[in-house]
């Protein structure tokens, strides 16, 4: 069963569409990111789900039944907003009990249901303090505690971590990650870090300019990106796409390796000129150029740092290659063209 | 090397180039203006109040004589005096109330999207712009016994019988509600300034937070966004009504403080005896009946300005 289903969305603004023909659906208990680069319209798509906005045209459905004229609060959904939009006049366990009091919940089970919810998110201790006198990572709690607080149908989440400085960011996203598991409601996340997105996705949804690009699995998106967008969107560095017959050949910057690393078969031996290498620690990125195609960007290969760096020299040609099976394949449009092994499989 | 040192004796810069660029000199020079107008302006005529309450000094025996608080006693059992200061109060309270309600909802307004939301918000500022006198002598048409457009706008809506036109500045319950009036009017830009730049602080997340939350319309205005801006609300209270509580401009041109004293507040009474009637000393006592009021008003003000630094 579908919590949360978007058929054929449209949101114009003026004469630029921010969405433009979506839909997509949020299984029961799945945890759906939406990734794609600013302004591509995912926040968008998140606020006309939560109702803050109004679609142009298309339906939603939440629960089967269809939520297009319906206001946000009959809704059944529960939004944490990227700066988490607490109440800074309350305390934390006012800013809690706000949602269940505007439901006119009775005053013992407000108390009950706060408790609760502080306890899972381990604020207990932070009940009676102002939202300023918080650091961001307890902020982010209290705003998901207050979007858990009336059992919503699915949370809505709008880059919660954005905000929290880079070592917090790590933790927090496990903890999101579990915390999600563990009360099991169906959560549509947005994001423009594609590591929070393979890290936290069941399945993530690739948006750009207001049309989706592809869904799927984190490693059905990295490993077959459905266009050269989200080739090139995901992977740090990017896919490597080159001219290829009238379409593109890519490959993976980590399957780009030096020719006396791969044994066997079935390999596509590829020239590479080594313009500089950047050493990261536990790896090395080669920038350079093929022989022979034309690439859209720099050609990039990532070594583990590992590797001995046998006879590779910057200014140099070096002898690389890829296993054919990691080789990806897209057409004049940048659409993917399936392999007829691929097909088969 | 012992060249070089010899070459290079270092230029002194001429330290007089650059007098405005030290802070203890250009500190001083900046604040001096501000404390020669308190001083001058507020502190000197201050102290004269004092001086002048605690005398028998007239402009028609100009001889300082102390007779203590004598003054204020008689001027606490004048009986327009205790009207006065009713009136004050009624005058400062309901101009107060009239004016930010109407600031609150003219800031609604204009949060709005709209066409010609920048003039109007522009437009609105007027009546704070314009020189009370000028504003006044307009409104003073307005409440004409005999050409009042008000009462002409009345009777052509059928509200109110030609014969029994309400004289505005000339009954005595519709004198205060004249000068109220006419005082909110003046108040009014001031309230939806400082309502738009509450409601503009308001983050739009907190906002959304809220209607997501299940709060309608008011809730949202009257748990959220209130109590939020309440202390930009209270600046702007207090400071209304200083400025209404000292004011005796819109009362002296439209009534002189009548008909019968029931306009009658502490600013215009005070010009009244202490200068018109040239008894300066009870003028000065009841000028100086003003200050502990102003005074609270003060305080809160630094109180409330204070916490909100924190």
């Amino acid at each position: 069963m579908a919590a949360v289903v978007v058929k054929d969305l449209r949101k114009v603004f003026g004469d630029v569409a921010a969405l433009d023909g979506v839909s997509l659906s949020a299984r029961d208990g799945e945890f759906l990111v939406l990734l794609g680069p600013s302004g591509c319209g995912k926040t968008t798509f998140l606020r006309i789900i939560a109702g803050l906005e109004r679609q142009t045209s298309g339906d939603i459905l939440i629960n089967d039944e269809i939520v297009n004229d319906i206001t946000p609060r009959a809704r059944g959904v529960a939004m944490v907003f990227q700066s988490y939009g607490l109440y800074p006049h309350l305390t934390v366990a006012d800013n809690i009990a706000f949602p269940l009091r505007t439901q006119g919940t009775p005053r013992p089970d407000i108390k009950r249901k706060v408790d609760w919810a502080a306890s899972l998110l381990g604020i207990d201790h932070l009940l009676h303090r102002r939202p300023r006198q918080l650091s961001g990572g307890e902020r982010q709690r209290v705003a998901l505690a207050r979007a858990l607080v009336r059992n919503p149908t699915v949370f809505l989440l709008d880059e919660p971590l954005s905000n929290l400085d880079a070592k917090l960011r790590a933790s927090a996203r496990s903890e999101l990650k579990q915390f999600q598991q563990k009360v099991g409601t169906t959560t549509i996340y947005v994001t423009h870090d594609q590591v929070e997105a393979m890290g936290m996705g069941d399945r993530i949804a690739v948006i750009d300019h207001g049309k989706l690009r592809q869904v799927g699995t984190p490693s059905e998106i990295y490993d077959h990106p459905a266009d050269d967008f989200v080739a090139s969107f995901l992977g740090t560095p990017p896919m490597n796409l080159v001219e290829h017959n009238g379409g593109l050949l890519g490959f993976r910057p980590e399957h780009f390796l030096p020719r006396e690393m791969l044994d066997g078969a079935a390999l596509s031996e590829l020239p590479f000129r080594i313009d500089r290498m950047e050493y990261l620690g536990s790896e090395r990125i080669l920038y350079g150029a093929l022989d022979g195609f034309q690439a859209k960007r720099e050609v990039t290969a990532k070594l583990p740092a590992h590797v001995p760096l046998s006879g590779i020299r910057a200014g140099e040609w070096h002898k690389f290659a890829v296993r054919n099976a990691e080789l990806r394949y897209f057409d004049r449009d940048g659409r993917r063209i399936v392999s007829p092994k691929e097909q088969a499989r | 090397m012992s060249v070089t040192a010899q070459a290079a004796a270092p230029r002194r810069l001429a330290r007089s180039r650059f007098t405005f660029d030290r802070l203890e000199v250009l500190g001083p020079l900046f604040i001096i203006p501000a404390i020669l107008y308190v001083v001058v302006l507020v502190g000197l005529p201050f102290l004269l109040a004092l001086y002048y309450s605690v005398s028998a000094y007239s402009i028609f025996n100009p001889s300082y004589t102390f007779v203590g608080l004598k003054n204020f006693r008689e001027v606490m059992d004048s009986e327009i005096f205790r009207r006065t200061l009713a009136n004050t109060l009624i005058f400062t309270i309901s101009a107060q109330i009239i004016g930010l309600l109407l600031g609150k909802i003219g800031a609604m307004l204009l949060m709005q999207e709209f066409p010609g939301r920048r003039l109007a918000r522009a437009l609105i500022v007027l009546p704070w712009a314009v020189p009370v006198s000028l504003a006044t002598l307009a409104w003073l048409w307005m409440f004409d016994s005999l050409y009042s457009v008000i009462n002409w706008t009345l009777v052509a809506a059928g509200l109110i019988d030609a014969a029994n036109r309400p004289q505005w500045l000339g009954q005595e319950d519709l004198a205060m509600i004249a000068v109220a009036t006419v005082h909110a009017w003046r108040l009014f830009p001031f309230g939806v300034v400082i309502f738009l730049a509450g409601f503009t602080s308001v983050p739009q997340d907190v906002l959304d937070a809220a209607t997501i939350d299940g709060a309608g319309f008011w809730r949202r205005n009257y748990q959220i966004v209130l109590p939020m801006i309440a202390p930009i609300i209270m600046i702007a209270v207090i400071f209304g009504t200083v400025f209404t509580f000292t004011d005796l401009s819109v009362v002296y041109l439209l009534t002189k403080g009548g008909p019968i004293n029931s306009t009658q507040v502490l600013g215009s009474l005070a010009f009244q005896v202490g200068i018109l009637s040239g008894d300066v000393a009870h003028g000065a006592a009841i000028c100086l009946f003003l200050f502990p009021f102003l005074l609270v008003a003060v305080i809160l003000l630094l109180r409330s300005l204070r916490r909100r630094e924190i």
